[in-house]
Order: structure tokens, then C-alpha cells, then sequence
């Protein structure tokens, strides 16, 4: 249909059950070209691509590379015709080497030896080649996230990919990572490479796509030109209405809730936190600013009882609670919106009602039973409230979009009215729509007194929320400067761990 | 005290060792394949009954011994076959289908065997495996007796430890198997099919966990009974975690394990007044406190009992 598309999907349809993931989605990818993949949480996005890539089968339609139809439902096909996809949740094998990782599968399950020697020079040219440095005999275990993904996209080379597909591969990395991944890509695509990318962040798909496909509800509602169109533009095609960030509103702070003296917390031979100090006030934002691995975890960690300090206090109300368990985290008050939602947020494979009141199951139990009428009462009263979207109180919580996840989560800390609530990269992987809601969530908890700390990669959100702002590098805090006193260079340093103290408040 | 230092010094204490433990190093590597691709075996005891059984009732009819080995294998990959198909596409709890197996086997064993063979005052036996000693090796003291006057089986059990381990750790083949232990997800990506690799470690496992069974029918002893296969199976699971998923290590375990057996069979005859039933008990306290010991290090591999689906998140 289109001539010079190296990369062609026609009239794709892909039910889930009752739910149309994908409804009669038609895309075309020129040589040499990056597009865009937009969309809400749950639009349907990872699936087109899973089709593509040959993990789903299509209900309906076809995929063409080059012209020739793609066998549907096998990753071999798609591989070998020179399709690399970089999933959105690593596919890696953490106790294998790098090398092991990338060469698997490329040669016949019949050999009697392996090439590691001929492997390895290729992964290394592969490298240089691409500006892509890796070590092939590390462990996949012991690198950064960072290292990781190079991994994933040289799986892809290795195999000769010459259509990559990377899903969300910036939600895990600092912006420095995401600016140099997005360089790399430019220089592939100008080797001749056709890369299609998705992501939520709009600066991104702005400076880094030549076209934009955004993605509603399953079916394709736009398409645009990069250079012809804007962020602002683009979210609201997403949503289907425009979308503005809410605004924080001045008002009072009140007295400190969370006051931390001299922590310190070391892990692996390194200190993870080293003599940090900050208090949160009631109804104030305290945003903790850095570049991930940081420390961030293991203050998280430590807030929510899951880490002891080696040394100095943490009070909330003037209590001590260095020494607490999760359960009298609860007890007391303490929110917590974990940083992994997969893995400590929520469990996948129960039902959003049993996730609504899993952390107070005393209040729904009597007699060693669970009420169930009043935990799904309980449930459907936050589905309504917190504007979950795609569940009822039964719904497998695994199915959840990541938004509507994150929004579970948020509205089971929310409604217990808390004094205290640690939010740890809340809006990781969330889509513009679902940003916005957990923004105003949290602006209204803090209209309502509570004393947030939140942790975040995020500049803008950080600065957008925060009525203070501490970086955090090395396990080393800043002092806390003002929001309004912030500038991006200021910014900048403190978070590469230069910061003087002159303005402190 | 001196005399059960001397015990260790005698060849045939470990001449007998290597032969305990040549059932052990079949069930271990078998058990190993298995769980290296994800799928925890506990088929294994009745994997073995069965191998013992088929084994055995294949020269009992007439077939030279190798046949009966090759007929061994090919029943432990039948039963293989149905734990696969249980734990991998159906994805159903490996726990409860290896026990089922375990059961299946032991129990089709026994009466398989009653309905085809008549059973008088005694079982009846066959010719086994007799050693057979390595030319040239065997006449070095001491090792060529402990090492090269062994029974065929012993020292294809011995050769096999060294194909597994470089099957796994060398071959395109041994990687796609350790990689859909770990990630099944991974292995797919690459384009592989984890279910089908899984299906066949498991029933190459379970052939190989019957050979285990079929050398104490052809080589350790010449008649079949039921319990004769006494738990062996249970060890080998243990002895997979002793050896943190390793074949070389796995050779130490099994080796370890027949060690303190074979010693407190010859203690039991030095040392008085103690009741024997603390020497029987003493390989499994010993075992116990060595998986102690060594299983806290172990790495086990992160798919392990997860059953993997496709297409679904
Ligand atoms: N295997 C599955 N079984 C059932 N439903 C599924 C499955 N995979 C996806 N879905 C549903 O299909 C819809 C589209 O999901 P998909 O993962 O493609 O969204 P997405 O656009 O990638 O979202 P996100 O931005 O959160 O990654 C969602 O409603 C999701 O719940
Ligand atoms: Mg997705």
C-alpha cells in the first residue's frame, strides 16, 4: 500500500475476553524513520507492538516487512526478518552473562560448542559501532538499569535488526540516560535503521521523533508530523480533552510531622544514606530530588519499615519510629506508595478488593474472617473516588493499566486520611492523563494537612509539587532550599552533589 | 578409633562408595536438568521404581542388559512426558503432579510386575552387570581398583556427569535451558520456544533419573522388590541443592553421600554397643547438616516452580 515502507501493519485487532485492545490498527514505518507511539496507560500499545513482534497473535489483520507478510505469533519469523523489540519490562536473564544474554538463540540448539570467542568481538564492535559500552562478561544482575537497556538494544543488533521497536525505554532512566539513548537512536536511524519508540514523555517525542502515531482506546486517533505539531497538542489527542498539571496553591505550613536527625544506613561496603536530615511539615511537599541509585530506595526502605538505620532517629509526632514494622507504619498513620508497584505495591494476581484492604485487614476482618461485603464496598468506593479506570472490585489486579495501578495504590493511602505519606516516584510510567490525577491527589492531601515526602526523578513534577526541595546524591541530603528559589543549572549542580548552604530554609 | 581410620584406608570402602553412588549421580543429573529448565521433578523416587522395574523385567524376558538400560530410559521419559505435560502447558502445580508421578510410577511398577512375573518363596533373577575391568588402568594399585574395576553403568554414570556439565555450560543448547530456568520470558524473546525446551529437559531428566533406578536392578542387584529404590529419589532432590545446580558439585554430593553410607556399613561391624539403627540414620544427619552448610550459598535458578504462559502479562 505505501511504497518505500519497510514496516507495515494493517487492520490489527486484538480482543482481550471482552476488551478490544487493539481495534483495527493501520501503521506504516518508512526506511530511516522514528515514530512515535503515543497513548494513555492501557491504550494498547504494548500490545500492537507484542503482535508485531510475533508474542500475541493477531485476531485480525497482517504485518508486512519489506512487503512479505510476517507468520503471526512467532518471535523466530520476526526476528529473523529483522525486527528487534526492547520490551517494556526487561527480558533479561539476571544470573547470565551479558554475552550469554545476547547470543542465545542466534545459533542452532545443535552445535556442539559455541563461538563465545567470535560473539564477543561482535558484541564489541557492535558497542563501539553504536556508542553502546558493555562489558560481555558481566553479570546481568550486577548492572544499573542503565547498562541493562544498552543490553537489551544490542540483543536487538546482534541479531541484525534493522526495524527496533523500543518500548517505554526511558521510564526507568534519568534524563542524562534517556538524552544520550535518544542520540544513539538518531545516529542509528541515520545509518539506516527505522525505529519505532514509545514513550509518555512529550519532550521526548518531540525532540526525538520525525513522526507521531497516538494511540486511543485501541485505535489510531492521530497522526502528525513531529515538526508540525506540540506537546500541548499531543496530550490533549491523547486524553481526548486537554490536560493541564495542576498548580500548587500557597498556604500555611503547620508544625513538623517527620523530623530525621543524622540518619545513616550502609549496605554493601558503601554508606546508602550518610548522616541525613530533613522534617516534613504538616500540609507541606518535600521533594527529594537525584538521580536514581542515589539513595532513594533506601531512604524509601527505611520510612517504610522495611530497613533499620545504623544510627540516628527518625520521630513522627516526636515518637520514635526507626525501629518500626510495616504493620505500625500502618498503624500510625504512615502512607506509602512503594516505588516498584509490580513488586511491592501490589500483589498481581489477587483481586483489586483483597488489594484495597490488604494493609488493614483488621478493619475488615471479624472473628478471624474476612468481610468480604464491606472490603468490596470498601474497594468500589475507591474505584469510584480515585476514578479507576477498567476494574471492579473482582478485576485481576495484574490487568490494570500502570495508571490505574498506581491510582489503587495512591486511594488505598488516601483514604485512610494519613498524616504522613511517602510517595516514591509516584508517576513513573504514567501517561500525562494518569500524571495529572495523581498530582492533584496529592495536592489534595496536602491541602488537607498531610505531610508528604516525595521522591522523584522527575524535575518538573518535583519542582511542580514540592514547596521545598532537598537533592540527595552519594546518600548525602542537601539542605532544603525554597521552590520558588530554583533555577535548572542550581538544580543541576545539587543534584551532581554540589550545593552550598547560603539560603537554606 | 584407629580401626575406622584403617576402614578409609581400604580400596574396597571406596570401590563401594563409587557404587552407591552410581544410582545417586543418574537420579542428581536428571534432577538437575529438570530443574535447571524451571520444572522441580519430585517424580523422581517413582521415575526410578519404574526404571528399576522396566529395567529389569527387559533382561527377565530375554534382552541383553544395554537393552534393558535403553527400555529403562524409555519408561522414565513416558513419565517424564506426563509431568511435562501437566507442569508446562497446563502449567499445574509441579509439587502436586511430581507427587502423582511419584505415585503413578511406584504403583504401576509393582503391579506391572506382579501381573507379569511369577513371584515363589523368592524373586526371581537375572544375569547382571558384572564388573568389568579397565585394561591397563586397572592394574594400578589402589585407584584401578577403586576407580577401574567398576560395574559398565558406574562408568557411564561417571562419563555423564561430564557431558552434562558441558552440555550446559558450552552448547547453544545447554545455554537456551539454563536461560529458560531463569527467564522463560528471555528465552522467548530471543525467539525460542521455552515450553518446548522444557519438555524436553524434562523427560531427558526423567530417562536419565531411570537409569538410576535400572542400575540397581542390573548391577547392584539381580531381582526387583518393591522399596528397593529406599528413598533414593529424596536424596537426589536434596543433593541438587547441595550441589547449588552444578553437575561437577553434584558428583561431590552423591560421592559424599555414599561415603558416609558405605562407612557406617563397616563401622557398624568395629564398633560395639551402639545400636545400628544410629549408624543408618547417620549419611541422612550428615546430609542434612551439609545442606545446611552449603545450600545457603546456593543459586537457585530464579524460574524455578514459576510456570510460564504465553501471551499473558
Ligand atoms: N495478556 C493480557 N490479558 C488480558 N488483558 C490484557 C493483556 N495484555 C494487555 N491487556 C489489556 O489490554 C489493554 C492494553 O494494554 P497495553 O499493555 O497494550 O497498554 P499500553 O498502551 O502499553 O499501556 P502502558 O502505557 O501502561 O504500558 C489494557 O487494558 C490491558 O489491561
Ligand atoms: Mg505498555
Amino acid at each position: 500500500m505505501n511504497a518505500g515502507a519497510v514496516l507495515e501493519l494493517e487492520g490489527i485487532t486484538k480482543r482481550f475476553g471482552a476488551l478490544v485492545a487493539n481495534d483495527d490498527v493501520t501503521l506504516s514505518l518508512q526506511k530511516g524513520e522514528v515514530l512515535a507511539l503515543l497513548g494513555e496507560n492501557g491504550a494498547g500499545k504494548t500490545t500492537l507492538m507484542n503482535i508485531l513482534f510475533g508474542h500475541y497473535a493477531a485476531d485480525a489483520g497482517e504485518v508486512r516487512v519489506e512487503g512479505k507478510p510476517l507468520p503471526s505469533g512467532k518471535p523466530r519469523a520476526a526476528i529473523a526478518a529483522g525486527v528487534g523489540m526492547v520490551h517494556q519490562h526487561f527480558t533479561l536473564a539476571g544470573n547470565l552473562t551479558v554475552l550469554e544474554n545476547i547470543v542465545i538463540g542466534s545459533e542452532s540448539l545443535w552445535k556442539l560448542g559455541m563461538d563465545r570467542e567470535g560473539a564477543e568481538r561482535k558484541i564489541r564492535a557492535l558497542s563501539v559501532q553504536f556508542g553502546l559500552p558493555v562489558d560481555p562478561a558481566a553479570r546481568i544482575g550486577d548492572l544499573s538499569v542503565g547498562e541493562r537497556q544498552r543490553v537489551e538494544i544490542l540483543k536487538a543488533l546482534y541479531r541484525d535488526a534493522r526495524i527496533l521497536i523500543l518500548d517505554e525505554p526511558t521510564a526507568v532512566l534519568a534524563r542524562p540516560e534517556a538524552e544520550q539513548l535518544f542520540t544513539i537512536l538518531r545516529g542509528m536511524a541515520q545509518g539506516g535503521l527505522s525505529i519505532i519508540f514509545i514513550s509518555h514523555k512529550l519532550h521526548e517525542v518531540m525532540g526525538a521523533s520525525d513522526r507521531v502515531v497516538v494511540l486511543r482506546g485501541g485505535k489510531v486517533v492521530a497522526e502528525r508530523a513531529t515538526g508540525q505539531t506540540n506537546a500541548a497538542e499531543l496530550a490533549e489527542l491523547m486524553v481526548g480533552r486537554a490536560v493541564a498539571r495542576p498548580k500548587r496553591a500557597a498556604h500555611e505550613v503547620g508544625a513538623p510531622v517527620v523530623v530525621a536527625e543524622g540518619l545513616s544506613v550502609s549496605s554493601g561496603g558503601g554508606m546508602a544514606l550518610d548522616r541525613v536530615r530533613f522534617e516534613v511539615r504538616a500540609g507541606e511537599i518535600l521533594g527529594i530530588v537525584g538521580v536514581s541509585g542515589n539513595g532513594q530506595a533506601m531512604l524509601g526502605r527505611v520510612l517504610s519499615g522495611l530497613a533499620r538505620p545504623d544510627a540516628g532517629t527518625i520521630t513522627f509526632d516526636g515518637r520514635d519510629i526507626s525501629r518500626i514494622t510495616p504493620r505500625e507504619a500502618v498503624g500510625l498513620g504512615i502512607g506509602r506508595v512503594p516505588e516498584d508497584r509490580h513488586a511491592e505495591g501490589v500483589v498481581g494476581d489477587l483481586a483489586v478488593w483483597e488489594n484495597a484492604v490488604l494493609e488493614r485487614l483488621r478493619d475488615f476482618a471479624r472473628w478471624g474472617f474476612v468481610r468480604r461485603r464491606a472490603a468490596e464496598a470498601h474497594a468500589a468506593g475507591l474505584i469510584a473516588r480515585f476514578d479507576i479506570r477498567g476494574a471492579g472490585p473482582a478485576t485481576r489486579t495484574r490487568l490494570l493499566s500502570g495508571g490505574n495501578m498506581q491510582k489503587l495504590i495512591l486511594g488505598r493511602n488516601l483514604a485512610a486520611g494519613p498524616r504522613f505519606l511517602l510517595a516514591n516516584q509516584p508517576t513513573r510510567g504514567l501517561d500525562e492523563g494518569a500524571i495529572a490525577a495523581v498530582h492533584q491527589e496529592l495536592l489534595m492531601a496536602r491541602a488537607e494537612g498531610a505531610a508528604i515526602l516525595l521522591i522523584s526523578e522527575d524535575l518538573d513534577e518535583a519542582v511542580g509539587l514540592s514547596d521545598r526541595l532537598q537533592a540527595i546524591s552519594k546518600g548525602r541530603l542537601s539542605e532544603p532550599i525554597a521552590a520558588e528559589a530554583v533555577d535548572a543549572r542550581r538544580l543541576g549542580l545539587m543534584m551532581a552533589g554540589v550545593w552550598e548552604t547560603r539560603d537554606a530554609v | 578409633m584407629m580401626e575406622a581410620f584403617e576402614i578409609l584406608t581400604t580400596a574396597s570402602l571406596w570401590a563401594a562408595v563409587l557404587r552407591i553412588a552410581t544410582p545417586l549421580i543418574f537420579g542428581v543429573l536428571g534432577a538437575l536438568i529438570c530443574e535447571r529448565a524451571g520444572v522441580l521433578n519430585l517424580g523422581i523416587e517413582g521415575i526410578m521404581t519404574m526404571g528399576a522395574m522396566v529395567g529389569w523385567l527387559t533382561v527377565y524376558w530375554g534382552g541383553d542388559l544395554w537393552t534393558g538400560l535403553a527400555m529403562a530410559v524409555l519408561a522414565g521419559m513416558v513419565m517424564g512426558w506426563v509431568h511435562a505435560m501437566l507442569t508446562v502447558p497446563l502449567g499445574l502445580s509441579q509439587h502436586v503432579s511430581g507427587l502423582g508421578i511419584t505415585l503413578l510410577a511406584s504403583a504401576l511398577s509393582y503391579y506391572l510386575y506382579r501381573l507379569w512375573v511369577e513371584v515363589g518363596d523368592l524373586p526371581p533373577t537375572i544375569e547382571p552387570f558384572l564388573p568389568w575391568a579397565v585394561p591397563f588402568l586397572s592394574d594400578i594399585p589402589f585407584v584401578g581398583e577403586v576407580l577401574f574395576t567398576q560395574t559398565p553403568p558406574t562408568y557411564v554414570a561417571l562419563m555423564l556427569v561430564g557431558v552434562v556439565a558441558w552440555m550446559l555450560a558450552r552448547t547453544p543448547m545447554g545455554l537456551a535451558l539454563r536461560m529458560t530456568g531463569e527467564n522463560p520470558h528471555a528465552v522467548e524473546a530471543q525467539g525460542l520456544n521455552p515450553v518446548r525446551i522444557r519438555i524436553w529437559a524434562v523427560m531427558v531428566g526423567s530417562g536419565i533419573m531411570a537409569l538410576g533406578g535400572a542400575f540397581l536392578t542390573t548391577a547392584a542387584f539381580n531381582s526387583f522388590f518393591p522399596g528397593m529404590v529406599q528413598g533414593r529419589g529424596w536424596i537426589c532432590i536434596a543433593l541438587v541443592v547441595f550441589a547449588s545446580w552444578r553437575p561437577g558439585k553434584a558428583l561431590i554430593g552423591a560421592l559424599l553421600f555414599a561415603l558416609f553410607d558405605a562407612f557406617q556399613l563397616r563401622l557398624q561391624t568395629v564398633v560395639e554397643g551402639v545400636p545400628y539403627q544410629l549408624f543408618l540414620m547417620a549419611p541422612y544427619v550428615l546430609s542434612i547438616v551439609a545442606l545446611i552448610l552449603v545450600a545457603r550459598r546456593a543459586r537457585v535458578p530464579e524460574a524455578l516452580m514459576q510456570p510460564y504462559r504465553r501471551g499473558e502479562r
